[in-house]
């Protein structure tokens, strides 16, 4: 396999990250740990929105994901990392195999309204699940690696190794999808859907794949959370943690894969300093920002580091 | 027996409820196209502003309490009507033909900030008003008491439907506003204001939606997150009559309230299920909701 320059970046940003988290205090390392589990969610709604569908309802999976994780090791005592991300991917997978067929058949607001819909069916049913926890959830067991078992100190760094690795491999993947005619098909889709049929594609077969990869991008997401923190809650499914996803997919911009990773390590980051500094201007500011970056910024913060890049560019050329 | 009537009883007075708190989001979308997510938050400044003031008024003088009434009615007007204009004029104006779920992104942010700046004015503690509610008692119907501020409550929004569907169908600003609603670039090239139409039809939903909170309020305890729990359910009923139509949101309302009423007494761990079974149902079957009309693919 070889890979491209922006495949070779990325990897060697991961790489310095990863052993940057050997000196990193150990509060910085939970926090990005969080920022990229969420930052694999965005992945799956920036994956919709390159197909033009905004989601409202991204949670859900997350939420699927986060839960059979937790349930396997609650109720199977299955404690294997990888075999508690898979059975969380798989669930989410399958549920969106099925939804997807009604899905795909809306866009637009209808698209944005049945993903939220569906998201607060789950949180309904989850709320009222006494065996579950109700709305206060319930703590997810601890992890091991191929019968490793972390000590106490070692799993935070441990995870955010692992974490890192992920959204890496997942990241250089999701370049090539963005890049391959299913990807471009998304963004033909988005910009002219009926032009796209009477070029003899089939729009909403290219929607299916796309909404199930993003289900399972997205589910992994949940499964790092619920791993990460130790606990999992309804939450998770409710409308506003997925409005929070739409936001970060906003802020990042959809014209890069490392955008959404960026963005939600910067949405960490300010979020935890606003909560200390003005905890309750901490929505006005997400709300402020977000009108910000429509009006001045549509295609997201990404656009200013390309946008530089362009610059100089042609200052090169000219040069 | 007594059950069904229970569910019957409870259910018209829940889905007067919803229909309260979505007409104004309907009336809005069918003219503007916008989903207003922050009209949450427009329930809960309503909220807010009556149960302050209601409950400053119970508490400190000895006042008619028709007056109180009248004080609910008057702030959730005042409140609309400044809420609605600023952030028509000084926001949603300037975004206008823009895509509809950047639309929808950017009421979103509404509701984000207009979250915080509550709390900024009325801080995070729950404000009681439960005076009027309490001062109309109650009557036995069906063998089941039942509050009359409920009873009202079931008054006022089959008035406030009815005056609205009279306002649409009878008068001649409501011609306008339909030849708005039916196309707005054929409306504007007759000589219709459509910017015009645009302020007057968004500040009547902000009062829509304030009135609701306000008329909610004594019978809930008003504190932060009441306008984003509602807001879901008021998409639910709006989506469910097809979005845009006053008739469709009464039917949602019913549709939606009668559900819950049923599940609350029969399967209680339903009860939130229900509501977005019903609407996701519905979409599947008919994604243009009930009353909602087909549009034409334009290439």
């Amino acid at each position: 396999m070889r890979l491209d320059k922006t495949e070779l970046m990325m990897l060697g940003v991961a790489v310095v990250l990863a052993t940057s988290g050997l000196v990193a205090p150990q509060w910085l390392v939970f926090l990005l740990t969080m920022a990229l589990a969420k930052s694999l969610v965005v992945q799956g709604v920036v994956m919709q929105m390159r197909a033009g569908l905004v989601t409202f309802g991204q949670g859900l999976y997350f939420c699927i994901g986060g839960y059979a994780v937790g349930m396997s090791g609650h109720f199977l005592t299955i404690s294997d990392l990888p075999t508690l991300l898979l059975i969380g991917v798989a669930s989410a997978v399958a549920l969106a195999m099925i939804l997807g067929l009604l899905m795909t058949r809306y866009r637009e607001i209808f698209f944005a309204m049945l993903s939220l819909a569906f998201s607060m069916i789950l949180y309904g049913m989850l709320v009222k699940s006494p065996g579950l926890g109700s709305t206060d959830g319930f703590n997810v067991i601890a992890w091991t690696l191929f019968g490793w078992s972390p000590a106490s100190g070692q799993a935070p760094l441990a995870l955010f190794v692992i974490i890192i690795a992920v959204s890496a491999v997942l990241a250089v993947l999701l370049h090539r999808y963005g890049h391959s005619s299913a990807g471009a098909m998304c963004e033909a889709i988005r910009e002219n859907e009926v032009r796209v049929e009477y070029l003899g594609q089939s729009p909403r077969w290219v929607l299916y794949m796309n909404y199930v990869a993003a289900a399972g991008v997205s589910a992994l997401g949940g499964g790092f959370m619920a791993l990460a923190a130790g606990h999992i809650d309804p939450e998770m499914a409710y409308w506003i943690t997925s409005g929070e996803f739409v936001f970060i997919a906003l802020l990042g911009g959809t014209s890069h894969v490392a955008a959404p990773i960026l963005a939600a390590i910067l949405f960490a980051v300010v979020r935890t300093y606003a909560i200390e500094l003005v905890p309750h201007s901490w929505q006005m500011i997400l709300g402020v920002t977000l009108l910000a970056i429509i009006v001045f910024l549509p295609k997201g913060l990404w656009s200013l580091l390309s946008g530089q890049a362009r610059r100089a560019k042609a200052v090169e050329a000219k040069a | 027996m007594l059950s069904v009537y229970a569910v019957l009883i409870d259910g018209a007075i829940y889905a007067s409820w919803l229909f309260l708190v979505a007409a104004g989001l309907t009336v809005i979308y069918g003219v503007m196209r916008i989903l207003n997510m922050a009209h949450g938050s427009f329930y809960a400044i309503g909220a807010y502003a009556a149960a302050s003031l209601v409950g400053w008024y119970f508490n400190n003088g000895v006042g008619p309490v028709w007056v109180g009434y009248l004080m609910m009615l008057g702030c959730a007007l005042a409140a609309g009507l400044a809420v609605g204009l600023l952030i028509e004029r000084g926001l949603l104006r300037f975004m206008y033909g823009r895509d509809e779920v950047l639309m929808v992104i950017i009421t979103y942010a509404l509701l984000l900030i207009l979250e915080d700046a509550m709390k900024m004015v009325w801080g995070v503690n729950p404000y009681f008003a439960y005076q009027p509610y309490a001062a109309m008692g109650r009557s036995v119907l069906a063998g089941l008491k039942v509050s009359n501020y409920d009873l009202m409550l079931v008054g006022v929004s089959l008035v406030i439907g009815f005056a609205l569907w009279l306002w649409l169908e009878r008068t001649h600003q409501g011609k306008v506003l339909r030849a708005v609603i039916h196309d707005r670039e054929v409306a504007q090239a007759m000589g219709v204001n459509v910017r015009r139409v645009f302020t007057l039809v968004f500040v009547l939903g902000t009062v829509l939606g304030t009135l609701a909170g306000a008329l909610t309020a004594p019978a809930i305890s008003v504190a932060p997150g009441i306008g984003v729990e509602i807001i879901v359910l008021a998409f639910a009923v709006v989506v469910i009559g097809g979005m845009g139509s006053i008739e469709g949101a009464a039917l949602g309302a019913l549709l939606v309230g009668l559900s819950r009423a049923a599940a609350v007494h029969y399967a209680p761990q339903f009860e939130l299920f229900v509501i977005y079974g019903v609407m996701a149902l519905v979409l599947a079957v008919r994604p243009q909701g009930l009353f909602g009309r087909v549009l034409a693919r334009k290439i």
